[in-house]
């Protein structure tokens, strides 16, 4: 009887465990949806950042996290994938493929302000980037790479091999496999961690503080011509993220209203991410009820 | 991500000849070599760049290594200069080995949660929940520190509440995710087998997860610490907003204490670059480097006892 | 070398990508020739005009980001002005330490700081701090802050010292609550604390265990604000009634006291240059001391090079006008 109370109590505590962690989450995101969402309207999501006065803004902010992200996106898709064919499927069971397992588990292990410092150095100091976009977008692409790598390789390695010996059975080169009977098959696995992998790029700060840098020049928002200094396309100018914003307004806020624009930052930083976390599961299901239907 | 999709309608039933057959499959091969090519000349630069960063305070004779390492005192501004990273290599290992041990039992019983208890509430409920925290970006970490843990800890222990305490609180919760995911695969790995065969003995379910599960996951569920472990010693932002930033080897939890992160994250643009300062911090960037591939390769050592 | 032109090759096709990808709206006029390269530095040399013609041309100022808000709002408004419409400016922080190092490397054109060149440039480096020409454009105070709990409102620099050493613990040795001192210090490479040292303290201070630490005004109130016991330093700019500012040697912190020089804790915000600046620096830097300016100037908390009725040289000397 003593074993059956013990298990009884255990048993109690776990499902107490995680629903603390239930808790937690909950209040986090109550609390952030809460302190920010009164803040939240259109005026503050498309209007600049005041540094003094109240009643600033994050619409440059918000346009820069989105646009950072496609260009870091426009980058590491095409690496990744590429990368992540290679793991899945021409890789050889030998020391170099060990040796480049080994590089990827270890990009993906750097800390996050390593590869920040790195991007300092090469991409912002070496090849004269300044503090950019495209800085920006090359750091935070050494750092969701090895991510984009592993889930191109695992959502390759989960395609049937039925459907890769057919491919090859009916003449088809190896690479024509890959890529028009392997990859949409692997479309929905690979776009499910994108997104996901992407709500990471989105919330990232200390890899932007030494590469994209902490201000936003004047953006004419009538101008789309992406060679001028002037214009939100441009990536060669200095752009504050989200993420870095509400870093910078916490530390150096100098306007009255700092604490509810950290707040709302927080709460609209927040609600993408869900947008994306949510996104990814509901377009993932979507994808594979058609494909499953239609197959 | 277009190419592929378009090469699906482009491809169509046409049979390819056999001169563009190969064409193909080279362009491809060299498009995926090259890929990989790329990653791991992105990991010698980022190696060799911070490497030969780093390395010059020591090159130069400015100061020993053993020193920084070993250092109690930092006084980078001081006359003589003092560059001991000791207080902050302390700093980085209570906060992340206190935040891996507050996060690890609350890791295991989701794991189990999800598993062996409530599997589809686990599945609909938790492991979204837990995926959730694992986005929630850094800097919102940090200002929920700031807001919310920072002052709680004030009220409940009567001092700054700014310390080691806070920034592994904060911590624990953003590396829960890592820990949970590790040991919820290790728990799904397990043959059925051996569960059905110790309930069949007469075991109750607490005794069979205390005296079956836990025994055999144990590597696995290290990895998953370990993981956690690196994690939380490469984050800057949040832990640099709740951690009180003196550079001291800490004597207590609720003392402030300073990490290599956050000295990095604080003292990097306010030094002249080429100074000694300025390129002390690049060594510690450096430790953090050597650090990561530590952990690596601990997380190496312990998957392949998990597989014997 | 090979791996490096890869990554630069590899980066240049990126770009290229990406420049073709914008390009559907693509206006082609020719005002935006001029500021179209993607180096600000070089560009700003490029164009000084022979005449009274309109100036144009890119600046990129960096630095201090204690000075950013200031530059930010100036260079707002002198970009409006009809005069320098050509003339686009570009405000980055990064911190004193990477003003100075971007343009005495010539990153940048302007390297914003808190402190003078010279004191950071410093022994091997010395011969750096000469190439550079200081244009001190504001002045900004700093006052002793302290949680409003502490019932002090008046510290001489003998207590500021013994509570920054260590040597009195308890706000009631200086005249206050029996409460613990919690002291909040910037970190050791900050402007603010080295203006702090050398003119409330009259010397560097130690670290002490114990003691918060953070390099940025916003949380330094926050943390003052919140944390009983604790005292702090704050620009003038950044005070409110969160926090109690005291009397330093029984003297109020305020601008009159700065400007007269009663109240000794203060410190330029300089502006330094590689050498003498461009036609279009130059006219960037008049303007910051323009009386356009000063109206953003004082919004901002700073104080007027125009009202200070003293100066002060790099070492720490002190002279009426």
């Amino acid at each position: 009887m003593k074993a059956r109370a013990a298990d009884r109590v255990a048993t109690g505590v776990i499902i107490g465990m995680a629903s603390l962690i239930m808790l937690v989450l909950v209040g986090l995101i109550a609390y952030l949806l809460f302190r920010g969402l009164s803040h939240i309207s259109w005026h503050f999501l498309t209007s600049p950042p005041q540094s003094i006065k109240a009643g600033g803004g994050i619409g440059p902010q918000l346009f820069n996290s989105l646009y950072l992200l496609i260009l870091t996106m426009l980058i590491t898709i095409p690496l990744g994938i590429g990368a992540g064919i290679y793991m899945s499927q021409y890789a050889k069971a030998n020391q170099l493929t060990a040796f480049i397992r080994l590089v990827v588990e270890v990009l993906s292990s750097f800390p996050s302000i390593v590869i920040g410092l790195f991007g300092l150095l090469v991409f912002v100091n070496l090849f004269h980037m300044k503090y950019s976009l495209a800085a920006g977008a090359l750091a935070l692409t050494v750092f969701n790479l090895p991510l984009m790598v592993r889930v191109t390789e695992q959502a390759l390695n989960g395609v049937p091999r039925e459907q890769k010996e057919a491919g090859l059975a009916l003449g088809l080169s190896r690479w024509k496999t890959i890529s028009s009977i392997m990859l949409p098959m692997a479309f929905p696995a690979i776009l499910t961690g994108t997104i996901l992998a992407a709500g990471r790029v989105f919330g990232e700060a200390a890899a932007l503080l030494f590469t994209a840098g902490m201000t936003t020049p004047r953006l004419d928002f009538g101008n789309w011509n992406p060679l001028d200094s002037h214009s939100p396309l441009n990536p060669f100018r200095p752009a504050e993220t989200l993420a870095v914003h509400i870093w910078k307004i916490n530390s150096e806020g100098r306007a009255p209203d700092a604490p509810e624009i950290a707040a709302g930052a927080s709460a609209v930083l927040i609600i993408v991410v869900l947008l994306f976390n949510f996104g990814a599961r509901w377009l993932g299901r979507a994808i594979y009820r058609k494909f499953t239907a239609t197959k | 991500m277009n190419a592929p999709v378009r090469s699906v309608e482009a491809a169509g039933d046409r049979v390819a000849r056999f001169p563009q057959h190969k064409r193909e499959e080279w362009i491809g091969r060299l498009y995926a070599y090259a890929c990989v090519a790329l990653l791991v000349v992105t990991i010698f630069s980022i190696v060799w760049f911070i490497a030969s960063k780093g390395l010059t305070p020591f090159v130069s004779g400015a100061i020993r290594f053993s020193d920084l390492l070993f250092g109690r005192v930092w006084k980078p501004e001081g006359e003589p200069a003092l560059f001991g990273a000791l207080p902050f290599l302390a700093g980085s290992a209570y906060v992340s080995f206190l935040a891996a041990a507050i996060a690890s039992p609350f890791g295991f019983c989701a794991a189990v949660f999800m598993t062996q208890i409530a599997p589809k509430l686990g599945r609909t409920v938790l492991q979204p929940a837990i995926e959730l925290l694992a986005g929630i970006p850094s800097v919102v970490y940090g200002f929920v520190g700031l807001s919310v843990i920072v002052p709680f800890l004030r009220e409940v222990f009567e001092g700054q509440g700014y310390g080691i305490l806070a920034g592994s609180l904060v911590l624990s919760i953003m590396i829960l995710p890592t820990i949970t995911s590790i040991a919820t695969d290790a728990l799904h790995t397990l043959p059925a087998g051996l569960k059905e065969g110790s309930f069949a003995l007469g075991a109750t379910r607490w005794q069979t997860i205390y005296r079956l599960i836990l025994p055999t996951t144990l590597p696995s569920l290290l990895t998953g610490i370990v993981l956690g472990i690196s994690r939380a010693f490469g984050e800057a932002l949040a832990v640099q907003m709740v951690i009180g930033n003196a550079p001291f080897v800490p004597t207590s939890l609720l003392q402030s204490a300073a990490t290599l992160t956050s000295i990095i994250t604080l003292e990097m643009g306010n030094t002249i670059g080429g100074s000694l300062h300025n390129n002390t911090l690049w060594s510690l960037a450096l430790i953090l480097l050597m650090m990561t591939f530590l952990f690596v390769f601990a997380v190496r050592f312990l998957e392949r006892r998990a597989k014997r | 070398m090979m791996r490096k032109s890869i990554v630069l090759i590899l980066t240049l096709v990126v770009a290229f990508t990406l420049a073709a990808c914008g390009k559907n709206n693509t206006e082609s006029g020719g005002a935006g020739a001029s500021s179209d390269s993607p180096s600000p530095g070089s560009s700003a040399e490029s164009s000084a005009p022979a005449s009274g013609e309109a100036l144009s041309g890119t600046i990129l100022a960096a630095g201090s980001t204690a000075l950013q808000p200031l530059v930010e709002a100036v260079a707002a408004k002198f970009m409006d002005d009809e005069k320098y419409k050509d003339i686009s400016v570009q405000v980055q922080g990064g911190g004193s330490g990477g003003g100075l190092t971007q343009v005495q490397a010539g990153q940048v054109d302007i390297g914003n700081s808190d402190i003078f060149a010279e004191e950071k440039f410093k022994d091997a480096d010395a011969d750096k701090a000469k190439e550079l020409v200081d244009h001190q454009v504001a002045v900004v105070a700093m006052a002793t802050v302290v949680n409003p709990q502490t019932g002090v409102d008046n510290l001489t620099k003998q207590q500021l010292n013994d509570i920054f050493s260590g040597k009195v613990t308890n706000w009631k040795d200086v005249g206050g609550a029996d409460q613990k001192i919690v002291i909040v210090h910037r970190t050791a490479s900050s402007g603010t604390r080295k203006t702090f040292e050398n003119f409330a303290l009259g010397g560097p201070s130690q670290d002490l265990p114990g003691s918060i630490q953070d390099d940025s005004s916003g949380n330094v109130k926050k943390m003052v604000a919140e944390t009983p016991g604790a005292i702090g330093y704050l620009a003038l700019s950044y005070l409110d009634d969160t926090v109690k500012a005291v009397k330093y040697e029984g003297v109020e912190a305020n601008v009159d006291n700065v400007a007269s020089g009663k109240y000794p804790v203060w410190a330029y915000e300089h502006m330094y240059t590689k050498g003498e600046p461009s036609p279009v620096v130059k006219a960037f830097l008049d303007y910051m001391l323009s009386p356009e300016a000063e109206k953003d100037v004082i919004d901002g908390g700073y104080i007027p090079t125009s009202q200070m009725k003293v100066v002060r040289d790099v070492n720490g000397n002190v002279t009426n006008k």
